[in-house]
């Protein structure tokens, strides 16, 4: 019989079943440490026991990836000799507890695996989702995540650049915050997180080890949130953003004459030197020897147990060939770090954890780095047809269209997010050439180079919600949309999947169909997925958060000086819709602002138009020939319209297609696959012909020019009144004031 | 002519300020590590912005007691131009190179954007060659901004802010010591010198100690 400790099992949310499988494949009972180590290792944040089967239906490789999913980044080539490594991550379960830490060690985390790979950080994207703004606790969690985000990326000095927020009542209690970081590096510093040669060291640097975060990868983020986590604060770390610029530094900087010595590098996140230790050998094919008495303490009293499973931030683990340990340690005392070697490399593929002479764990590395999976059966939630049938010619007509542009420009989901990203330093390194506000995707040079990329992160997770497929394809769409509306090439995506409690068939179900429709429009455009993250059991008291699929993307100009900003430039100019999207309010912001409905079927997505879309924008960008293109999304063409008249300071007249009967449905309608672009009258056949040649719809639908926002017919609004309501929108919510609009 | 571009360990816009000076205009340069005292050879030391020690004390604090903050003192007391960015500036008032003192924003938050701001002294190796009274523009980041100063007539304010960001006084964005050698300011140069990022008015400042060295 099996004899297991319960109360351990629950802080380690390893279930009955699993316990008896360590049991099995171990030959005998766990200890304590090894116990703690396999709650960790089999935690769903660690080792994506329900996701890693479905995670595999992704694309994940292309003729420029140079690392696919599996390391700390993905990594893909930009030429010039050059690398970059992205990945999004979760920290909603701590963020939730404790917004600014939670937020701040979110970046943290994120940065440290860009740097692992041996890339210098140059951007950061926040991806957040909170509940409405009129409650005072949503306003709370808001502004301390935005406070923590600003705090830590500020100071390491790596500029955020973008990102994406968005409120809904889904997320109360259960906040999203995905992080998202980006590095560059000569190819051949590209390092992995392996470790090889027996006898190496191990060399923890960085933080002392504290007994802060122990169980945050089991106990805080692989459950759902309830009364009780909020007295989990323990669990959620403290982070030391200085000691992270000097982990930056000393590590590049290590990796630089790492011809000499250094083998592989992990940084410590969930389940602290466990997991590092894990997977460096686990990926390496070798074993690895850990003496805990030899980890740097912050406190005194700390056990086997305590050493192994805390999650102290600010920490890496170097395998340095032997000998060379002293080299290694001097440069890090340089930037006045501490290290120490605690561990060896050997060659039996075991992780054996001792504290002087006593052994504490002993077990096959592949045992505790191959956590069980779990196919479950999913079951369509009856919420996606009972709204998609809902019949929407049956609504009332739009009776003011201006007042539904003007409540859509003040909704928090797209007034202007100046709020938030003016506490982000976004212009350090001096390499972002569109920033937050200034396109659909932010623009960064690389030095030395004629090239930049460009990086966006999106999610509208309510498409999801309605029909997760087509939901999941729409956000591949939608940032790869963005980031070659700036005039990119998109490369590659990084992902973020934040669902509900897996084993709920309904859940399941989201999470597998958006998995799907993600995938398959990866393989449409292109793009394959090359890292990420996954985020189960966001819930509170039962209720689950949207499937809200974060993705982000990054996109190449091989010069950039092809790139295009989102604001109208030119009196006189032309505006031009690109596609022809299906335009139906299924799904829209508009049907939940003005009629109080999310519901309805969503707009077709056609994947060979999307990126018939992408190739003419990436072509128009090469012509130089427009002046400003935005993509169409949410709040759909009028609020793309209005965005690119308050960026520019100037108006537009703007003729819809007739024939449209609801006025409503032309103007916000999110059809997708479109976007709306500004051009000299000289370019206008040039344009014309590319799109011919694209095979892409490009109708004139207007002129820039004048203060006023004219939509014939429908709307007509001064362009100074519109940028009043969209610029202090968000400030009006965060501060708990009624929006006026 | 030869920058020094001091290196705390938590700098992070040393490197910004080196593309300047070494890319953008071409000048020779090396950085200088805070725990080493020699300055011999070089014609400007500039601090740059950052978190020299992570800041969570105060600004500067800390970095004020770095081995080569004898040696910058001693340098700008000898008239050697010294100039101080954002954190840079906060180190040379905690250092007492320039009096004064920078507090928390008025708004209690970091603050990055734009700032409009008007060359009040042009008389200084770093503003020659701005007119008197010229609008410039050069972004801002920074969370402990608001320049106060006890007595007055102790420092020459170079720039002022048109739209005041952090509630300085009397909107000041940069000063000079009474000798005009040593400036610090709270916006960056080195962020808008070259078109592609929004502006060149920081490249003039650049400009100036060159053409400075240069004539003596």
């Amino acid at each position: 019989m099996i004899g297991s400790p319960p109360p351990l099992l629950d802080l380690l949310a390893l279930s009955t079943d699993e316990y008896a499988l360590i049991v099995e494949r171990l030959g005998r009972e766990p200890t304590e440490v090894e116990l703690g180590m396999f709650g960790s290792m089999w935690s769903e944040h660690c080792g994506y026991k329900n996701s890693r089967p479905l995670l595999k239906l992704f694309p994940t490789s292309a003729p420029w990836v140079l690392q696919g999913p599996g390391e700390n980044a993905g990594v893909v080539d930009i030429g010039d000799g050059l690398a970059v490594a992205l990945k999004m991550e979760s920290h909603n379960h701590p963020s939730a507890v404790e917004p600014f830490q939670g937020a701040a060690t979110g970046v943290g985390g994120i940065v440290r695996d860009i740097f692992t790979m041996g890339a210098r950080p140059i951007a950061i994207l926040d991806a957040l989702r909170f509940g409405p703004l009129d409650s005072s606790r949503n306003r709370h969690l808001f502004h301390g995540v935005v406070h923590g985000i600003s705090s830590y990326g500020n100071c390491i000095g790596v500029p955020t650049v973008g990102g994406d927020i968005a409120f809904a009542s889904c997320y109360n209690g259960n906040p999203l915050v995905n992080a998202m970081a980006v590095g560059v590096m000569p190819h051949a510093r590209i390092t992995r997180a392996r470790a090889s040669g027996i006898g190496s060291a191990l060399i923890l640097v960085g933080s002392d080890t504290g007994r802060d975060g122990i169980h945050g990868a089991s106990g805080l983020a692989s459950r759902e949130l309830s009364e009780e986590r909020e007295d989990q604060r323990p669990t959620v770390q403290v982070g030391n953003p200085f000691l992270e610029k000097l982990l930056i530094e000393a590590c590049l900087g290590v990796l630089d004459e790492r011809a000499a010595y250094v083998v592989g590098l992990q940084d410590l996140g969930a389940a602290g030197i466990t997991s590092a230790a894990v997977e460096l050998a686990a990926r390496g094919g070798v074993g690895v020897e850990i003496d805990v008495s030899l980890v740097p303490r912050r406190e005194s009293g700390m056990t086997a147990y305590d050493v192994m499973l805390s999650e102290s931030q600010e920490r890496m683990l170097l395998v340095v060939r032997a000998g060379a340990e002293a080299q290694a340690m001097a440069f890090f005392q340089k930037w006045g770090l501490t290290s120490a070697v605690i561990g060896r490399v050997t060659d039996d593929g075991r992780v054996r954890v001792h504290d002087v002479v006593q052994v504490h764990c002993d077990v096959p590395a592949h045992l505790l780095a191959d956590a069980p999976t779990y196919r479950r059966t999913g079951v369509r939630p009856p919420h996606c047809d009972r709204l998609a049938a809902i019949d929407l010619g049956a609504l009332p007509a739009e009776s003011d269209c201006g007042a539904a542009l003007r409540a859509l420009l003040a909704h928090p989901n797209i007034a202007c997010k100046r709020l938030v990203y003016s506490q982000y330093d976004h212009s350090v390194q001096t390499n972002t050439l569109l920033g937050p506000g200034d396109g659909d995707a932010a623009v960064l040079r690389i030095k030395g180079t004629d090239r930049a990329i460009a990086l966006a992160a999106d999610c509208v997770a309510r498409y999801c919600y309605l029909e997760p497929y087509q939901g999941g394809a729409i956000a591949i769409a939608e940032v790869c949309r963005n980031v070659a509306s700036v005039g990119a090439r998109p490369l590659a995506i990084t992902d973020c999947l934040n669902f509900g409690n897996p084993e709920r068939p309904e859940i399941y179900y989201q999470l597998e169909q958006c998995i799907r429709g993600m995938a398959d429009a990866c393989r449409a455009l292109g793009v394959p997925v090359v890292s990420g993250n996954v985020s189960l059991y966001n819930e509170t008291a039962g209720q689950a958060v949207y499937p809200t699929p974060m993705v982000g993307a990054i996109g190449l100009m091989t010069d950039a000086e092809n790139r295009m900003g989102a604001a109208f430039r030119e009196d006189r100019d032309i505006i031009a819709l690109l596609g022809d999207g299906e335009e139906c309010l299924g799904g829209s912001l508009y049907l939940e602002v003005r009629q109080g409905l999310t519901g309805g079927r969503l707009p077709a997505l056609d994947l060979e138009a999307e990126a018939r879309l992408h190739r003419l924008l990436h072509a128009v960008a090469q012509a130089r020939i427009l002046h400003s293109c935005h993509d169409v999304s949410e709040g759909g063409l009028g609020v793309a319209l209005a965005e690119s008249a308050i960026l520019g300071g100037r108006g537009a007249r703007v003729q819809l297609q007739s024939g449209a009967e609801r006025r409503e449905v032309g103007l916000f309608a999110e059809g997708q696959s479109r976007a709306v672009v500004s051009l000299a009258e000289d370019d206008w056949e040039a344009l014309r012909g590319l799109a011919a040649r694209e095979d892409v719809a490009c109708r004139r639908i207007g002129v820039v020019g004048g203060d006023r926002l004219i939509v014939e017919g429908a709307i007509d609004e001064a362009i100074e009144h519109l940028t009043e309501i969209w610029r202090n929108g968000l400030g009006r919510a965060a501060a708990g004031i009624e929006s006026v609009a | 002519m030869r920058f020094g571009i001091v290196v705390f360990p938590g700098s992070n816009c040393d490197a910004d300020v080196a593309h300047v000076v070494g890319t953008v205009l071409g000048q020779d340069w090396r950085y200088v590590w805070h725990g080493d005292r020699d300055l011999a050879g070089l014609d400007c030391v500039v601090l740059p912005g950052g978190f020299a020690y992570g800041d969570y004390l105060r600004a500067g604090a800390i970095a004020r007691f770095s081995p080569v903050m004898d040696a910058v003192a001693a340098y700008g007391a000898r008239g050697g131009p010294v100039l101080g960015i954002c954190n840079g500036f906060q180190i040379l008032v905690e250092a007492g190179l320039l009096p004064g003192a920078l507090l928390r924003n008025g708004s209690l938050t970091f603050r990055s954007t734009w700032a409009d701001l008007i060359v009040e002294d042009n008389n200084t190796p770093f503003t020659r060659l701005y007119r008197p009274g010229q609008h410039v523009r050069m972004p801002i980041a920074h969370g402990e901004g608001r320049y106060v100063l006890a007595e007055q007539n102790s420092v020459r304010p170079v720039f002022r802010y048109r739209d005041n960001p952090n509630g300085s006084m009397e909107d000041i964005a940069g000063v000079a010591n009474m000798a005009g050698n040593v400036v610090g300011l709270m916006p960056h140069p080195e962020r808008c010198a070259e078109a592609a990022l929004g502006g060149v008015d920081g490249r003039t400042l650049f400009e100036s100690i060159v053409r400075s060295v240069v004539l003596t």
